[in-house]
């Protein structure tokens, strides 16, 4: 098991105060806080071995090139994959584009795109795009009132049309950790590809692509202890080297003609220009850091969490909680609203104790009209969370009562 | 941050919204939304001449846009519509009567802004016939 405090040690903004009051982080399906040796890492990197990559043959190309290629290799070896099918992208959204737009040109008229009404609007916008140029659909699977995904109709609405089948493993506001393994299986019947946003879950539970079978999996450095602007797509090597080219430019080609270009290996044909070097490296640096805690016991320890949480969660009558209450099927997300009181609102009073929620649609306002609310109020949890934030967390609520005089 | 944003007027006139509803046959109408929270305020003016006779709003978010808006509706009643399509931010905020960081200023600010939706659509409809 793991020790949250010696864990919250590693993090320097935990030293920060708001209000005069120790920062109480609830927020990190949003973005999680980053621990000193990743922080560290990006300025050793600038400090130590600076320069672009793969186009150089001097001492600190070599280095920088060496460091970030290190870098793809730690995050492959962390879910199961080859370097190869690392991709460096900004985010899990761009991710999802990339595909979405090298995708698109396969799609005919009458195909269809099959995800679900929990989605991330990063996981439906880009199939909007993708099929509205071509004419083909995206269909929604929809939820059953515990906030778990309704297989059955989901099993029925694949067809020989669907050509993709995408869905986020957990929901960043239900929490909801959907049977990855039996939508995959269900989608090859058909022939259809698979995407699976990741973004909420290869931060908190041991992944591994080539046991889940998918075709594509996306996630965000910053959700997972590393910097902003580094995410990864991860797909099939014999499906990359099929897929046409995403941004072109720099790095991206093997050859460039007036006439024409021949592009090059994976995952370089994907990655045009400079990428963020010492991006990816802090990303090692955040795996190194996982890797020292182990998948499992971050899983272990959130689940805890939110169990916890969830039962005293339930001493204040006048909170209504989303999503399922079996926590193994269920993520370290807890999305609620207080009758009376705007989840920015109570956002507001919290923040006023130190505390850090999210409040709003939590960028899934199809999920929030399925609820039958505008927003939400959403903690989420990470490895530095302890029980004794979980309990701030519910005197705050009452002093959001108090406040609000209800 | 101070919690004294939510003051007594601001929770009752959250609670107890003033002007709340539709107008039938409204002169002039306009709704928006705060994208960033969901917030959505809508107004309803009756127009006579050149002054507001009669406004409603509808809506839905936090305490501080619906107070806002409630607050607002007592105060542009008999207004001249010239004034009420230039009220100065400095004004709106003055009008709440509580400080607010920029990021609830803008809960704050959106039935001004819907407000002076309305009246510019009326303005641009009767210039235009």
């Amino acid at each position: 098991m793991i020790d949250p405090n010696v864990i919250k040690k590693d993090f320097p903004i935990f030293q920060v105060k708001i209000h005069d009051k120790p920062v109480i982080y609830l927020d990190n399906a949003a973005t999680v806080q980053r621990p000193a040796s990743v922080i560290n890492s990006i300025k050793e990197f600038y400090e130590t071995s600076n320069a672009n990559v793969a186009r150089t043959v001097h001492t600190l190309g070599e280095k920088a090139t060496k460091a970030y290629e290190d870098a793809r290799k730690k995050v492959a070896d962390f879910i199961g994959a080859l370097p190869e099918e690392i991709i460096f992208t900004r985010n899990a959204t761009e991710a999802i584009n990339l595909v979405a737009n090298c995708l698109s040109g396969e799609l005919k008229p009458g195909d269809e795109i099959l995800t679900t009404v929990m989605e991330h609007h990063s996981n439906i916008v880009p199939w909007q795009l993708a099929t509205k140029k071509v004419g083909a659909a995206v269909k929604y699977a929809d939820i059953l009132p515990d906030g778990t995904l309704h297989k059955e109709l989901m099993w029925h609405m694949m067809n020989n049309r669907t050509k993709l089948v995408t869905f986020t493993h957990v929901s960043n506001v239900l929490g909801t950790i959907n049977p990855v393994k039996d939508i995959i299986k269900a989608a090859n019947e058909f022939g259809a590809l698979t995407l699976i946003d990741a973004a909420q879950s290869v931060p908190h539970m041991p992944i591994n692509v080539k046991e889940l079978d998918c075709d594509f999996l996306v996630f965000s450095g910053h959700k997972m202890l590393g910097p902003t602007g580094i995410g990864v797509l991860y797909g099939k090597k014999e499906i990359l080297e099929q897929m046409p080219p995403f941004l072109a430019g720099g790095e991206m080609i093997r050859e460039v003609t007036l006439e024409k270009t021949t592009y090059n290996d994976l995952p370089h044909k994907f990655e045009a220009g400079t990428p963020n070097i010492a991006g990816a490296v802090a990303l090692g640096a955040a795996v190194d850091y996982l890797k020292g805690i182990g998948m499992d016991n971050v899983r272990k320890h959130e689940q805890e969490l939110t169990e916890y949480a969830l039962s005293r969660l339930k001493e204040i009558p006048q909170l209504e909680i989303y999503g399922p209450t079996d926590v193994e099927i269920r993520g370290g997300v807890v999305s609620f609203n207080i009758k009376g009181v705007h989840p920015h609102d109570v956002a507001q009073i919290l923040d006023s104790e130190g505390i850090a929620i999210r409040s709003g649609h939590a960028c899934a306002m199809p999920l929030m009209k399925k609820l039958g609310v505008e927003s939400v109020c959403r903690a989420s949890f990470y490895i530095y969370n302890t029980k004794d934030d979980v309990d701030a967390l519910v005197k705050g609520l009452l002093k959001v009562k108090a406040v609000m005089k209800i | 941050m101070s919690l004294e944003m939510y003051s007594e007027v601001i929770l009752d006139h959250f609670k107890n919204p003033r002007n709340f509803g539709n107008l039938d046959n409204a002169s002039a109408h306009a709704k928006d939304l705060n994208p960033a929270c969901g917030d959505v305020v809508e107004m309803f003016l009756r127009i006579e001449g050149s002054k507001i006779t009669e406004v409603k709003f509808d809506g839905q978010g936090c305490a501080i846009s619906q107070a806002s808006a409630s607050l607002l509706t007592e105060r542009v009643r008999e207004m001249e519509i010239e004034r009420a399509a230039k009220i100065p931010n400095e004004e709106a905020a003055e009008m709440i009567g509580v400080q607010l960081s920029p990021m609830r200023l803008k809960c704050a600010l959106l039935p001004f802004k819907v407000l002076k939706l309305a009246v510019l659509n009326y303005l641009g409809k009767n210039h235009g016939t």
